[in-house]
């Protein structure tokens, strides 16, 4: 009675993954009571968010995707008109607009947008369906930077570029052309110093600290240098749980969010990074493997985005860590501390859930 | 519908190869990462361990205490003492004009403070900390320390002082210590010192505090500690402590010190007396003195001006650095000069007219008494001081001769006393003039008047207090010359052992007992009535063997005769006088100059009594007596006439 109870409730969740989930989560509780100066309460409040983020996962899981389709273009529409408030009224903080005061709480419309853009492009191309035109691409690709632009100027260039990506990768995943592609990226080198003269002078330091963060050693090429030593000195096994010296004596800046990973470097070592890696790489195997699975246009496409998504912010943020990417301010997805990427993570998954177990429903 | 199909499955299979590219590409990117993660942790992991390491380690110095210095009967002239200072380090604040008044908000700043700060802020580097106020009291360093986390940059430290309870007294031989500034820095990175000075603000600077650096300073400990990002200490992980420095006892007396400094009165002047058996010296006094209080943590610019402006110039060590005519107390050392080459045996002597004149000359060089001394032999020309014997003495002699002799004294020639003289640089060598150093110096031939001249101690000849003194202690010890020292024992704090200074000979001259003995005799004859200082010698109940001497500060002309009351108090003679006693066997030999004084043997004199007095007797100068006659006879110099004799020399 009571099994077949949890069987009903959990139809909808995918074993694999969820499992998966579990240890990643699981990591970040241990990682972040570290990181936090063996701050309890800490780790309570992320292990909150990780409750409600797993129920909206639930929840979503249990919608079918055809539902998700139909709401694909309300959802952006709100999204761009988010923005756009944002950048009218929006609330400034550290120099930047990217919060928007809504009475009795403060959102980041930014981060509505990481769901809502595959969503869109997703829908677009699976209205869309087998004709794969120059036309279209064009159409979706002015879908895709008109957010990204209203977020470039905020400015967050980090979510920028990790929201441009997403979807990008609904429009490779749709058959954008080997040809536009190859051209695009001579373009895009060709655009370089473009881009550059756009970036505001933050982002320039930034860039520049990160071939040679030695330039600033005490300022902005401080995070870079010291989360560097950190990872350094942990070593093939590590110093322990709770040994790291840059993590304990404060030398490590942000350790529990954006810089979480070298926390978990320095005190897991080499041979704890490579499990997180093939963790990651196994999450997203079986996103791919959905993806491939999956029955409708929609449903293939957002698979696939929010699985290579869920791949740029790892890699983006170990980069930047390790200090081969820019410092974007991008968190590590499943480990650093924070409840709006964590919920925004999990929504990702649940569709990626929904879209596993309503296949059989809809092939039967 | 069959094409529909067709074309699904061609759209799944193209879906499926993008995914698989897709794939790929994670896989390479994670690879890379992979590569990145080896690099570092098992490529460079050595490189990175060690400035994980330097991060979280620092080496923290621990300050020796500095060593005390104690007088010969453990009274203390040096010490230090806790206390609270305020240091701000100026890298670490964005706004220094802000954080100093937000400071003195909570306890005082005093202008004096600021500027202070702003000199020690020009000599120092930005990342140093700087104090802005020292000797915080309980209270002001409670009340800091509540709001501290509002001034970042600004620290509390609990820092030694270095006190000099008896302020002004001995302070030239005393001396002082300083903040380090770059000369010190480059001194001490040159004698590969500079790592024990870490953390060490202060170095001395003159006096004992300078020369006996190296004693006093100790060693400096070292603390491995491991720190936070903000540089606070979480906890020790190996200690090394420090070696206090060593307390160095003198040979002199502050008690003594002060009867010395004291008989000078309102006279500027010096005195120096030494144990003419050890070379210990037993006082040594700089008149006037200074406080040494007031440099130890920067000298604020009105205390420096008003000492460096005054025209007492009470900055000069005198002993050391001032350089008079030794006048007439040159004479006995030129009567040995004479008896010892056989120019002057016992029997000789000669009429004195009341002048000397060189063959061939008319050109009278006149004795201080007009009417001359009649027959003097060499005995009664000390005694008397008469000016005509020596000039024919020193002419017989020859410059050569005389100068090369008085040398074994300690004329012309630096003590080697320790005392500021580091690397030898600061003491005053005197002048002793001959023929080739007036070539050298002026290009100018030497002339036979000048050599008639030193003979009484006059012309370019030129001492030290400490020269003279040290002369006087070398005759009285029959020509064996000890080194001079101010610094009796070297005292091990931890151990408490001490370590004497043992007695030095310098020099060492075969002198004729016989020919040492005249002089004495005619020395001894000095405080004996008919003796240019007799008053001096009057109820001592013991023996005293002394000179007088004056030396001009201008010129008087040919004819002319010096009133003292009729010029500038400055331009007065300066006031010379040397003993030592008990004649018989000599415990204590001095030199005293007052300058602007007058005459030696009464305005010296009875200041190098009080002095042997105390020395000797362990009597106090009976200054309340003196008041008591005063009120009952008026002047006491009316009552008590002064012969002839005493009012020159």
């Amino acid at each position: 009675m009571i099994s077949k109870l949890l069987q009903h409730l959990f139809k909808h969740i995918d074993a694999f993954l969820m499992a998966c989930l579990f240890f990643a989560l699981l990591v970040s509780l241990f990682v972040l009571y570290s990181a936090s100066g063996q701050n309890i309460d800490r780790v309570y409040s992320q292990a909150v968010n990780m409750i409600v983020a797993l129920a909206i996962m639930w929840g979503v899981a249990n919608i079918p995707p055809q539902k998700l389709e139909r709401i694909a273009l309300v959802l952006y529409v709100i999204g761009v008109l988010l923005l756009i408030a944002v950048a009218l009224f929006g609330a400034i903080s550290h120099g930047a607009r990217r919060w928007l005061n809504i009475g009795f709480t403060q959102i980041q419309p930014s981060e509505l947008m990481r769901i809502a853009m595959p969503m869109m492009l997703a829908w677009y191309f699976s209205t869309r369906e087998g004709k794969v035109s120059a036309a279209n691409f064009i159409i979706a690709g002015m879908l895709l930077l008109v957010p990204v632009a209203l977020i470039m100027k905020q400015p967050d260039l980090g979510t920028a570029l990790l929201i441009a990506s997403s979807g990008f990768y609904v429009l490779f995943l749709a058959g954008l052309s080997w040809k536009f592609l190859l051209g695009a990226l001579v373009s895009l080198l060709g655009l370089m110093p473009v881009f550059w003269s756009m970036l505001h002078d933050y982002q320039r330091k930034r860039i520049e600290i990160l071939f040679d963060p030695t330039q600033d050693p005490l300022g902005a090429g401080y995070h870079t240098i010291q989360a560097i030593i950190a990872i350094g000195s942990g070593g093939a096994s590590g110093k322990g749980w709770l040994n790291g010296t840059q993590t304990q004596l404060d030398f490590l800046p942000e350790r529990t969010t954006d810089f979480i990973f070298a926390v978990f470097s320095e005190e897991f070592g080499f041979l704890g990074n490579m499990l997180l890696l093939s963790l990651f790489t196994v999450i997203i195997m079986r996103g791919l493997m959905i993806a491939s699975q999956a029955q409708s246009t929609f449903s293939r496409l957002l698979a696939g985005s929010i699985t290579l998504n869920f791949f740029s912010y790892a890699f983006v943020n170990m980069g930047m860590v390790s200090g081969i990417l820019p410092v974007v301010g991008v968190p590590l997805p499943l480990i650093s501390y924070g409840g709006t990427s964590m919920v925004t993570l999990c929504l990702g998954f649940g569709i990626l859930m929904s879209i596993h177990t309503h296949k059989n429903l809809v092939a039967n | 519908m069959g094409a529909e199909l067709k074309n699904h499955l061609r759209e799944q299979y193209h879906f499926k190869l993008r995914l698989g590219f897709a794939g790929l590409v994670v896989f390479s990117l994670f690879t890379v990462l992979a590569f990145r993660f080896s690099y570092l942790q098992l490529n460079q992991y050595n490189h990175y361990q060690t400035l994980a390491e330097n991060n979280r380690i620092s080496l923290v110095p621990i300050i020796p205490n500095r060593g005390l210095i104690l007088d010969k009967n453990g009274v203390v002239l040096a010490h230090n003492f806790f206390a609270y200072t305020l240091e701000i380090t100026p890298t670490k604040v964005d706004n220094l004009e802000d954080t100093i008044t937000e400071l003195g908000k909570l306890v005082e700043i005093s202008a004096l403070d600021r500027k202070r700060f702003k000199k020690f802020r020009e000599q120092s580097h930005n990342f140093e900390s700087i104090p802005i106020r020292t000797h915080l009291n309980e209270i002001e360093a409670a009340k800091f320390a509540v709001n501290h986390y509002r001034l970042p940059g600004v620290e509390i430290k609990s820092r030694l002082f270095r006190h000099y309870p008896l302020g002004k007294l001995g302070s030239h031989m005393v001396g002082y210590i300083g903040r380090i500034n770059d000369k010190d820095l480059e001194n001490l990175d040159k004698s590969g010192d500079l790592s024990n000075y870490k953390g060490s603000d202060h170095i001395g600077k003159s006096g004992l505090e300078q020369f006996y650096e190296k004693h006093l300073h100790g060693t400096t400990g070292f603390q491995q500690v491991e720190i936070d990002a903000d540089g606070h200490a979480v906890r020790v992980l190996s200690s090394n402590a420090p070696i206090p420095g060593n307390n160095i006892i003198l040979s002199a007396d502050s008690k003594l010190q002060e009867i010395a400094e004291t008989a000078f009165g309102e006279h500027r002047g010096a005195l120096v007396a030494i144990n003419p058996k050890t070379g210990e010296v037993l006082s040594y006094v700089s008149q006037p003195t200074f406080d040494p209080n007031l440099f130890v943590d920067g000298i604020d610019s009105e205390n420096w001006k008003l000492l460096n402006d005054s025209l007492d110039k009470p900055l000069i060590n005198r002993p050391l650095r001032g350089v008079y005519p030794p006048g007439s107390t040159f004479k006995p050392f030129v009567a040995l000069a004479g008896l010892e080459a056989g120019k002057r045996t016992p029997p000789y002597s000669i009429q004195d007219p009341g002048f000397y004149t060189l063959p061939g000359s008319s050109h009278r060089y006149r004795d201080w008494k007009p009417s001359g001394h009649g027959s003097v032999d060499i005995q009664k020309a000390i005694t008397v001081s008469c000016d005509t014997f020596f000039y024919g003495l020193a002419m017989e002699l020859g410059i050569d001769n005389l100068t090369s002799f008085v040398r074994h004294f300690g004329f012309g020639r630096k003590s080697g006393i320790d005392l500021d003289n580091v690397n030898g640089k600061s003491e005053n060598g005197g002048l002793l003039p001959t023929p080739e150093w007036k070539q050298r110096r002026f290009k100018q031939p030497w002339y036979p008047g000048e050599t008639v001249i030193v003979g009484i101690g006059q012309g370019y000849t030129l001492v030290t207090p400490l020269q003279l003194a040290q002369a006087t202690a070398i005759l009285a010890n029959n020509g064996v010359a000890m080194r001079p020292h101010l610094v009796n024992q070297i005292q091990d704090v931890k151990s408490g052992k001490s370590q004497l200074i043992a007695p030095f000979i310098q020099d060492k001259l075969d002198l004729n007992p016989n020919n040492i003995d005249i002089v004495k005799h005619g020395m001894m004859d000095v405080t004996l009535p008919g003796g240019t200082a007799a008053s001096v010698g009057a109820n001592a109940g013991y023996a005293i063997a002394a000179k007088t001497g004056t030396a001009q500060v201008i010129g008087i002309k040919q004819n002319e005769k010096y009133n003292e009351h009729g010029i500038n108090e400055r331009h007065r003679d300066h006031a010379l006088f040397i003993a030592y006693a008990p004649a018989e066997d000599p415990k204590i030999a001095l030199a005293v100059i007052v300058e602007n004084g007058g005459h030696g043997g009464s305005v010296g004199g009875p200041i190098a009594r009080k002095v042997m007095d105390y020395y000797l007797l362990g009597k106090l100068p009976a200054t309340e007596a003196v008041k008591e006659d005063k009120k009952l006879n008026g002047n006491p110099a009316a009552t008590t006439p002064i012969p002839e004799e005493e009012l020159h020399d």
